[in-house]
Formats: C-alpha cells, sequence, structure tokens
C-alpha cells in the first residue's frame, strides 16, 4: 500500500480457478466436505473434486431447487456441502429453497456460485447475474463474499469452510490479474481491505471492479484527486466500521460492483452510511438493466465498469 | 403391535390436534387428521427414535413435508414424549417454539424445518444419500401431501432418488384426495400417482391410510425392497375422525370455532369411548 503496479503483467486467473482447486485441499483435510453441481461442474470446477474424490461429489443434474435441499439434507446430517452452479441458477432460480430449507434451519451449506455478473460476456442476460448479492444478503444469517482475484477467491473458500452457518461465495467466469499476491495479505470475513489511502474521497470495490478501481484510483491521482480505495470482499456481514470511519475521513463515497445498483454492494454501503456517517454516496455498477451478449471485456467497458468507466464516473460525479 | 394401543393413540393424536389448532385459532385441521394414523405408526411403531435424545446419531429421521401439517406431528411427538403435551395449546402462539410449520431448531424431535411444499422431499433425499455415503443404516421418511406433488420440485427429488437407488427411503403420500382450492383432480391432476413413482424407479405400495396392518405390512415391505426407494400411497380421508370436517376443503386451513369445537371433542369423545369398550 499504496498499490501501483502493472497489471498487464501479473497473471490472469478467474476466481472459480481457486473455488475448485481450494475444495480439492478442504476435500483431502475433511471427510465431510462434499461437492453438489447441477450439470456444470466442469464450468463451476467443482470437476476438479470430482476427480480427487468421486464418491464425494454428487451430480443433481439440472435440477437446482433439488440440489439446494439434499444439500440441506446432508448438512444436518453431519455433512459440509459446497454446491455450485451458475451464480443465476443457484441464487434466482433456488432462491426460496436457500432461504427457507438452508437459511431458516441455518444449516452449514457453503455455495458456491461462479458466472456472476455480466464478466460472464456471450452467453447475454439470462446468464448474467447482477441480482445475486442483492437477494442472498437479504436472507438472514447468510454470509456474502465476493473476491477480487484468485488469492482471496482461496482464502474466501477456506474461511467460508470454518465459519459455522451458510455461505454465499460469488465467483467469476473472466480470468481477472492476480494483485493479492504480497506478503501483507490477510483475509478475514467480514473485514474490508485498505488498499490505497486517501483523503479527498472513497472508493468502495468488490469483486474484479477492486482491480479495475486500482487503476481508476492512480488516474484521479494523475488529476491530483487522492482517492481512498477498500475492498469489500464481505458484503455481509460489511465491514460497518471500516465503512463509517472512511466516509467520515474522505466526507464523498463511491461504490463499484459488478451488480444491480440496486441491493448490492452500493446499497450496503448506503444502508450503513445512512445510520452511521451521512455521507453522499454514488453508486457505480448495473444501472438497473440487463447486460447483453458481449465479450467479457468489452460488456466491462460498455457498461462503465473498466477502471476508464469507473474514473469518468467518478470524475463526472465530483 | 398392540392394533388397539395405537388406535387409542392416534385417538390421543387427533385429540390434540383439534385442541392446538383450536387454541391457536388458526392452523391446517384437514391434512393433520388425515394423516394422524400415520404419524402414529411412524412415532410408535417404526422410528428408531429415542425421545430422551432426540439428535441420537444414528436415528431414523422423518421429514415433514407437507409442514402445515404439523399439528399433527407435534401431538405425536408430544405423546411420544419429545416435549410435554400441554405445551400443545402454546400452538402458534407468539413465543411459543411450536411454529406454524416445523423449525428445527427448537422442537426436539424435529428433523428438518419445512413448510414451503415441494422443499422436505429434497432434504429427505440429502439425509439418505449421506447415510449411504456414511454407510450408515438409518432410513429417512418423508411425508407428502397428494396436493403438495404438483410441485416440480418433488419429481426433481423423486428423479434422483430413483437414480441414486436410495432404497433407505421412503415416501408417504398422504392421498386424501383435497388441497385447499377443492379436490386435487379438478385443481391440476397429478394422478396416477403410483405410476409416475413407478417411472421415477420407485418401488411403489397403495394402502388404506388408516388401516394399521396395512400400514405396518407396507413399511416392511418397503424394508425389503432393495435397490430402489419406496413410495406409499396411503388413502386417507381428509378431516378423519371428525364429522364435519371429513372429506371437507374447506377445511383444509382454518381453526374450528367454539360451537364447532365441542362437536369435534364430541366426536373424538364418542369414537374414544368405542375404543375403550
Amino acid at each position: 500500500m499504496p498499490v501501483s503496479r502493472n497489471f498487464d503483467e501479473l497473471p490472469r486467473i478467474a476466481t472459480r480457478e481457486g473455488y475448485g482447486s481450494t475444495l480439492v485441499e478442504l476435500g483431502k483435510e475433511d471427510k465431510n466436505v462434499v461437492a453438489l453441481d447441477a450439470d456444470l461442474a466442469a464450468a463451476t470446477k467443482t470437476c476438479m473434486f470430482a476427480k480427487e474424490f468421486p464418491d464425494r461429489h454428487i451430480n443433481c443434474g439440472i435440477a437446482e431447487a433439488n440440489m439446494a435441499g439434499i444439500a440441506a439434507g446432508l448438512a444436518a446430517s453431519g455433512k459440509i456441502p459446497f454446491m455450485s452452479t451458475f451464480a443465476m441458477f443457484v441464487s434466482g432460480r433456488a432462491y426460496e429453497q436457500i432461504r427457507s430449507s438452508i437459511g431458516y434451519p441455518g444449516l452449514n451449506v457453503k455455495i458456491g456460485a461462479t458466472h456472476a455478473g455480466i464478466s460472464v460476456g456471450e452467453d447475454g442476460a439470462t446468464h448474467q447475474c447482477n441480482e445475486d448479492i442483492a437477494l442472498m444478503r437479504s436472507i438472514p444469517g447468510m454470509a456474502v463474499i465476493n473476491p477480487s482475484d484468485n488469492i482471496e477467491a482461496i482464502a474466501a473458500v477456506r474461511a467460508a469452510y470454518a465459519y459455522k452457518g451458510p455461505v454465499y461465495m460469488r465467483f467469476g467466469r473472466l480470468a481477472v490479474p492476480v494483485f493479492n499476491d504480497r506478503e501483507d495479505y490477510q483475509f478475514e470475513l467480514g473485514k474490508g481491505i485498505v488498499l490505497r489511502e486517501g483523503k479527498d474521497l472513497t472508493i468502495f470495490a468488490t469483486g474484479l471492479c477492486v482491480v479495475e478501481s486500482i487503476y481508476a484510483a492512480e488516474m484521479l491521482a494523475a488529476d491530483g484527486i487522492d482517492a481512498e480505495l477498500i475492498n469489500i470482499h464481505t458484503i455481509k456481514p460489511l465491514d460497518d466500521a471500516l465503512v463509517a470511519a472512511s466516509a467520515a475521513k474522505t466526507g464523498r463515497v463511491f461504490t463499484v460492483e459488478e451488480h444491480s445498483v440496486i441491493g448490492g454492494l452500493g446499497a450496503a454501503v448506503c444502508e450503513t452510511l445512512s445510520e452511521k456517517c451521512p455521507t453522499r454516496v454514488t453508486r457505480i455498477g448495473m444501472n438497473d438493466v440487463f447486460g447483453e451478449s458481449g465479450p467479457a471485456l468489452e460488456l466491462l467497458h460498455k457498461y462503465g465498469l473498466d477502471a476508464e468507466g469507473i474514473y469518468k464516473k467518478i470524475k463526472a460525479a465530483l | 403391535m398392540d392394533i388397539l394401543e395405537l388406535k387409542k393413540t392416534a385417538h390421543k393424536v387427533r385429540e390434540g390436534i383439534v385442541t392446538s389448532i383450536f387454541s391457536a385459532k388458526a392452523g391446517h385441521p384437514g391434512g393433520s387428521l388425515s394423516a394422524a394414523d400415520l404419524f402414529t405408526y411412524l412415532y410408535f411403531e417404526e422410528l428408531n427414535i429415542d425421545p430422551k435424545n432426540p439428535k441420537k446419531e444414528d436415528r431414523d429421521r422423518f421429514v415433514l413435508s407437507k409442514g402445515h401439517t404439523a399439528p399433527g406431528l407435534y401431538a405425536a411427538l408430544a405423546y411420544r414424549g419429545f416435549f410435554p403435551v400441554e405445551d400443545l395449546d402454546t400452538l402458534r402462539h407468539t413465543g411459543s417454539y411450536l411454529q406454524g410449520h416445523p423449525d428445527m431448531k427448537c422442537v426436539p424431535g424435529v428433523d428438518m424445518s419445512t413448510g414451503s411444499l415441494g422443499q422436505g422431499l429434497s432434504t429427505a433425499v440429502g439425509m439418505a444419500l449421506a447415510a449411504k455415503m456414511d454407510a450408515k443404516d438409518y432410513r429417512v421418511y418423508a411425508l407428502c401431501g397428494d396436493g403438495e406433488i404438483q410441485e416440480g420440485q418433488i419429481w426433481e427429488a423423486a428423479m434422483f432418488a430413483g437414480h441414486r437407488k436410495l432404497d433407505n427411503l421412503v415416501v408417504i403420500i398422504d392421498h386424501n384426495k383435497l388441497q385447499i382450492d377443492g379436490r386435487v383432480e379438478d385443481v391440476c391432476s397429478p394422478y396416477p400417482i403410483d405410476k409416475k413413482f413407478q417411472a421415477f424407479h420407485f418401488h411403489t405400495i397403495t394402502i388404506d391410510g388408516h388401516n394399521f396392518e396395512e400400514i405396518a405390512a407396507a413399511f416392511q415391505e418397503a424394508k425389503e425392497t432393495k435397490g430402489m426407494p419406496t413410495a406409499i400411497i396411503a388413502n386417507t380421508v381428509k378431516g378423519r375422525g371428525v364429522s364435519f370436517m371429513e372429506d371437507a376443503a374447506e377445511w383444509h386451513g382454518k381453526a374450528p370455532k367454539e360451537e364447532e369445537f365441542k362437536v369435534a371433542m364430541e366426536d373424538l369423545r364418542k369414537a374414544g369411548e368405542t375404543l375403550c369398550q
């Protein structure tokens, strides 16, 4: 800190990779860890677990609601199920099963949702879930984690395993720069990470928008604007103290997420600040619209969620 | 198995259903009463359970997928000794652990929280799968409504259970032929039920769900059935035991008023006297 690196030189890995590989590690450490999938094991990366532990990988077929129920039953019987499919199909299709069969009884089910956000790319709006954070954080007792790179994804999976209760983990399809590969990196569930200290404004970013926001903050710095940047990997429980403290310090807040501006990180930050430290907030995200087909990077640019888009929105709002 | 004793117990369970719903001023008597004999047989004969140790590791599991008939489950649990019978009168009261639909977090003996139709069977399938994975010999029972099986998730669960050959799973269909809006066949027919489960690779048995000998024989046959799960289609009468509630859809989900309660208890009292002769 402050972070300033050429990200073009960093390796790019999709966060779903870290999910798959860590699941295998956990499987070796704990025989009660089981994985469930709904015919997307190759895409969600639970295929890695299936290869290592074929008897503990449960392919439920294309039946997400049933998968959620089976996970609940397994958890009620002492297993630690990690269930996976695309974010849209788990948080949307199986919402009520997650709410009532997993959330209400507080069962120890981990949801590994991949292919979140518009960076799904070519598959288009039906597969681009920009509503999952809103849906999942509305369930009492559900933790929601949205890692920003593969290092953080690995840490998030371990934190989810250690946490007793339901957890929703949001992973991406797109390979993104691995920027957390540094000695002082530490992941703590529910704690934000200050990536850059500043005095003029605060950017709270989550998921792949964190690395884009690092660039955006550097562009702002070149204009003489000193932005504080905080990585909010855990949207629930939100790091209220850090959010309020940074807002109090800079007096101007921006949130950045590959998710609808309704109900996601922006909304969570607004909820906290309106009670603890009323501050003007500009939410940057999917502006109450559906996505569309296209290469992921082009879509992130079109919807203003790359560094340039974030920079422009912040400049325009100041 | 002492059939007269089971009948007497089922009679008490029915009284518990009617009095608790009357006390709650809300609830679902019809489907609780239709399943009262099934609840009784399960908790007093079939299930390997211990009221003193409700979370016993290798206990048999029961999932009330038709969770709105919680009064029947609660009455059976109470008379079996899981919690005080007097507590039945706190059903649906603010602060009571006897929630309108079963809550596994706070009701001793409840293995899964249910209430949203179609969800319970999947959780029972998960429990049966866990037993298979751990090579445990406990069995899992799920009770579904015949209206409930209109839910698509039931058939997702059935497909999986048949595919995985979960012969430690028994699905019981309380086939009382009525749902809130009327006769099941008129609202949206799921018939024939047995052939649908057979198509999903279930062994099926059709019985009179008020006849303990047939109930006992069906559960025994289920135990002896290997390589496939069993579905027991139990023909029942909704509201069984209370004259004006029998086969009447309007008694799906409302509590009796004072006068109706008196008639209901008189019906049950007479039936009880017959049993004691």
